[in-house]
C-alpha cells in the first residue's frame, strides 16, 4: 500500500494523459501538444534515470533524440519506412553514440561530465548541420510518418496519441524497475561514495556506462517518435538549449523520483504554452518563473507537498 | 592558403581569443573561488555592447560610451548578484544552472522588448577607422588591433591583480579552498560581490569593444558562452592563466579551423563534400580539443584544486 503511495502521483499523471483525449482534449492542436508533452516526458525520464539514478549530469541528451530523429529521415530518405526497421535502427544509432562518447565521458565527473557531454552533443550538432542532403540547417521534411508493418497506423492522431503514451509508459516502468533492482542499487552506491562503492567490489564504469547507454536507447525511441509528431527533423532539435532544456524539466520536477521528471516534463511544456499566448515576451515570466521555482522549490515541484507538510508542522 | 592569409587569419583568431579571455577570465574566476557555475555570465557580454549602443546613439562618441558603460555593466552585475546569485551559493550545481538559465531567458528578452530584436551597428570610433597595410592593397584595421592590444593590457592588469596585490593573494586562496580562507577571517562574502562584479564588468567591456565589429543582437552572448565555458574546461577552472592561454588557442583554433579545413579537406574529397564535411570539421575541432584533453587531463591544463 505504501509503495502504491508512493507511485500516486506518476499513475494519477499517466492516467490524466490517458484519458485527456475523452474529457475535452481531443481535437488536433490539442493532441499534437499532449504528443509533444509526451514525447519530452519520454525523454526527460531517462534523462532522470541517469541524473537522479547514477549521478551523471550530461548537458548532451538532446543528441540522443537528435540520433533517433535523423535514423528516421536517413531511412525515410531510402524509403525504408516500416518501424520494423526503423524503430530499432533509431534505438541502435542512439545507443552507439551513447556508447562511444559515454566510454569517453564516464571517465570524468562532476562538472567536467556536463562540460563533456555538451562537447559530444555540439559535434552532434554540427555534424547534423553540415549533412545537407538532408537539409542542412534547414531541416528534412518527412514523405510521411512511419508506417507500421506496411499499415499507416501512426497517421491516426488517437492512435499516435496511446502509442506515445505507451511509449512513456514503457519508459517509465523499465526505468523504475531498474532503479529498484541490484543494478540500480549499484548505481546509487556508486553515486553517493564511489570509493566504497569499490571497496566493497563493484567497479562503477561498467555499471555507469551501462546506465548511460540504456539512456541514450530510450532517447533514440523519443526522437523516433519526436520526428514521427512533427514530421519535420532540423539541428536546433539537438541544440545544447534543447538539451538544457531537459536537464531543466528534470530538476524543475524534482530529483526525487522519476515523477519528478514526468511532473517537471508535463509542467514545462503546459508553462510555455501557457505564457506563450499571454505576451509576446513571455519568456520573461518564464525566466522569472523559473528563478522563483529554484530559490522558494529546493525539491522542485513533486517537492511542493513534503514541503507544504513541514510547514505546517511547524507552525 | 598565402603567407598573408594566414596573417589576417592568425590576427582574427588572436582577436577572437582575447575577446574570449575577457569573459573566460571573469567565468574562471566565479567557478574557481565561488564554485559557482553561472550561465548567465554570456548575457552580461551582450548587456556590455547593448550599454555601448545606447550609450553611443545618446552621447554620439564611442569613447563616452566606453566610459559610461564600464560602471554600468559593473552595476548590472552587482544588481544581479544582490537579487538572485547570492542565493544560490550553498545550492548544488544543478539549482545553479536552472536559475542562471531564468536569468539569460529574462534578460535575453527584455533586451528584445527594449530594443527590439533586429540587430544594432554601432559606429567605429573616429580615431581607429583607418587600416594597417599588411601588403599592398590589404589594409587589416586599426581597430581590431585596438581590440588586440586593449585585451592584452586588461590581461597584463589582470595578471598584476591576482598576483600581486593582496585581493587577489585572496581570490587565488578562495580558489584553491574558500572554507579556509573564510576561516581565517576574511569576509568571504565580499569577497565573491567584488569578484563578481570585477567578472561581470570584463565581459561587460568585451562587449563594449566587439560592439561595432559584429551585430549586436538579443542571444549573441549565448554561443560566445559555451565557448567560453570551453576555454575555462581546458584552461583548468580558477586558472586565469589557463584561461588566458585556453583562449588564445580557441580563438586561433577556431577561426583558423574555419578558413582551412575547407581546403584542408579538398586533399580527400571532391570539393562540394570538402566544403561540407571542412565546415562541420571546424566547428568541432574545439570540442573535439576539449574533450581530447578532458580525457588524458581531467582537470584542464592547469589545475588550480589539487584533485
Amino acid at each position: 500500500m505504501r509503495a502504491m503511495g508512493r507511485e500516486l502521483p506518476a499513475l494519477l499523471l499517466l492516467g490524466g494523459l490517458a484519458a485527456a483525449p475523452f474529457i475535452g482534449f481531443g481535437e488536433g492542436y490539442m493532441l499534437t501538444l499532449l504528443a509533444r508533452m509526451m514525447i519530452l516526458a519520454m525523454a526527460a525520464v531517462s534523462l532522470s534515470f541517469i541524473v537522479a539514478g547514477a549521478g551523471l549530469v550530461s548537458l548532451g541528451h538532446a543528441a540522443m533524440l537528435g540520433f533517433g530523429a535523423y535514423a528516421v529521415v536517413i531511412l525515410d530518405d531510402l524509403q525504408v519506412v516500416d518501424a520494423l526497421f526503423v524503430l530499432p535502427a533509431a534505438i541502435l544509432a542512439a545507443a552507439g553514440f551513447a556508447l562511444l562518447t559515454g566510454a569517453v565521458a564516464i571517465r570524468t565527473s562532476g562538472v567536467n561530465f556536463i562540460m563533456i557531454t555538451l562537447a559530444f552533443g555540439q559535434m552532434a550538432f554540427f555534424t547534423a548541420s553540415s549533412l545537407s542532403g538532408y537539409g542542412g540547417d534547414d531541416g528534412y521534411t518527412l514523405y510521411a510518418r512511419t508506417e507500421v508493418n506496411g499499415a499507416r497506423l501512426l497517421d491516426d492522431r488517437l492512435v499516435f496519441h496511446f502509442v506515445c503514451l505507451g511509449a512513456l509508459v514503457f519508459t517509465w516502468l523499465l526505468c523504475r524497475m531498474l532503479l529498484a533492482s541490484r543494478f540500480g542499487r549499484v548505481l546509487r552506491a556508486v553515486r553517493g561514495n564511489p570509493m566504497r562503492a569499490q571497496a566493497l567490489g563493484f567497479s562503477p564504469y561498467p555499471y555507469r556506462l551501462t546506465a548511460y547507454v540504456i539512456a541514450g536507447a530510450l532517447g533514440g525511441a523519443a526522437g523516433f517518435l519526436f520526428a514521427n509528431a512533427t514530421e519535420f527533423v532540423a539541428p536546433a532539435y539537438i541544440s545544447w538549449q534543447r538539451s538544457g532544456e531537459l536537464l531543466f524539466m528534470v530538476i524543475l520536477g524534482g530529483l526525487s523520483g522519476l515523477h519528478g521528471a514526468l511532473l517537471g516534463a508535463i509542467g514545462f511544456v503546459l508553462l510555455e504554452e501557457w505564457l506563450s499566448h499571454q505576451w509576446e515576451h513571455w519568456r520573461i515570466l518564464f525566466g522569472v518563473l523559473l528563478i522563483l521555482a529554484v530559490l522558494f522549490l529546493p525539491g522542485g515541484l513533486s517537492g511542493i507537498p513534503a514541503q507544504v507538510g513541514r510547514m505546517l508542522r511547524r507552525d | 592558403m598565402s603567407l598573408t592569409l594566414l596573417l589576417v587569419q592568425g590576427l582574427n583568431g588572436l582577436q577572437l581569443g582575447i575577446l574570449l579571455f575577457l569573459i573566460a577570465a571573469g567565468l574562471t574566476l566565479v567557478f574557481g573561488v565561488m564554485d559557482f557555475i553561472n550561465l548567465a555570465h554570456g548575457v552580461q557580454y551582450m548587456v556590455g555592447a547593448y550599454l555601448a549602443a545606447f550609450l553611443a546613439a545618446q552621447t554620439g562618441s564611442f569613447w563616452a560610451a566606453l566610459a559610461l558603460a564600464l560602471p554600468a555593466a559593473l552595476v548590472v552585475g552587482l544588481v544581479l548578484e544582490f537579487l538572485v546569485f547570492r542565493h544560490l551559493y550553498d545550492r548544488d550545481h544543478m539549482a545553479q544552472v536552472l536559475a542562471t538559465f531564468g536569468v539569460i531567458l529574462i534578460l535575453n528578452d527584455g533586451i528584445k522588448a527594449l530594443f527590439g530584436s533586429a540587430p544594432l551597428q554601432v559606429p567605429m570610433p573616429e580615431a581607429l577607422t583607418g587600416g594597417f597595410p599588411i601588403m599592398d592593397g590589404l589594409l587589416y584595421p586599426h581597430y581590431r588591433l585596438a581590440i588586440i592590444a586593449g585585451g592584452l593590457a586588461t590581461a597584463a592588469l589582470l595578471w598584476w591583480l591576482v598576483e600581486r596585490t593582496k585581493a587577489g593573494m585572496l581570490i587565488r586562496a578562495g580558489a584553491t579552498n574558500a572554507p579556509m580562507v573564510a576561516a581565517l577571517g576574511i569576509d568571504i562574502r565580499r569577497l565573491f560581490m567584488v569578484v563578481f562584479g570585477f567578472g561581470a564588468m570584463l565581459a561587460g567591456f568585451a562587449g563594449v569593444m566587439a560592439a561595432p565589429i559584429l551585430s549586436v543582437e538579443p542571444g549573441m552572448g549565448d554561443n560566445l558562452l559555451i565557448l567560453a565555458f570551453v576555454v575555462i574546461v581546458i584552461g583548468g577552472i580558477g586558472s586565469v592563466r589557463g584561461a588566458f592561454i585556453a583562449a588564445l588557442l580557441v580563438g586561433t583554433v577556431e577561426t583558423l579551423g574555419r578558413s582551412m579545413m575547407p581546403d584542408l579537406m579538398r586533399l580527400f574529397l571532391d570539393p562540394s563534400a570538402a566544403r561540407q564535411v571542412g565546415a562541420a570539421l571546424a566547428s568541432m575541432l574545439i570540442y573535439i580539443a576539449m574533450a581530447a584533453i578532458l580525457a588524458f587531463r581531467p582537470a584542464g591544463l592547469f589545475p588550480v584544486r589539487a584533485a
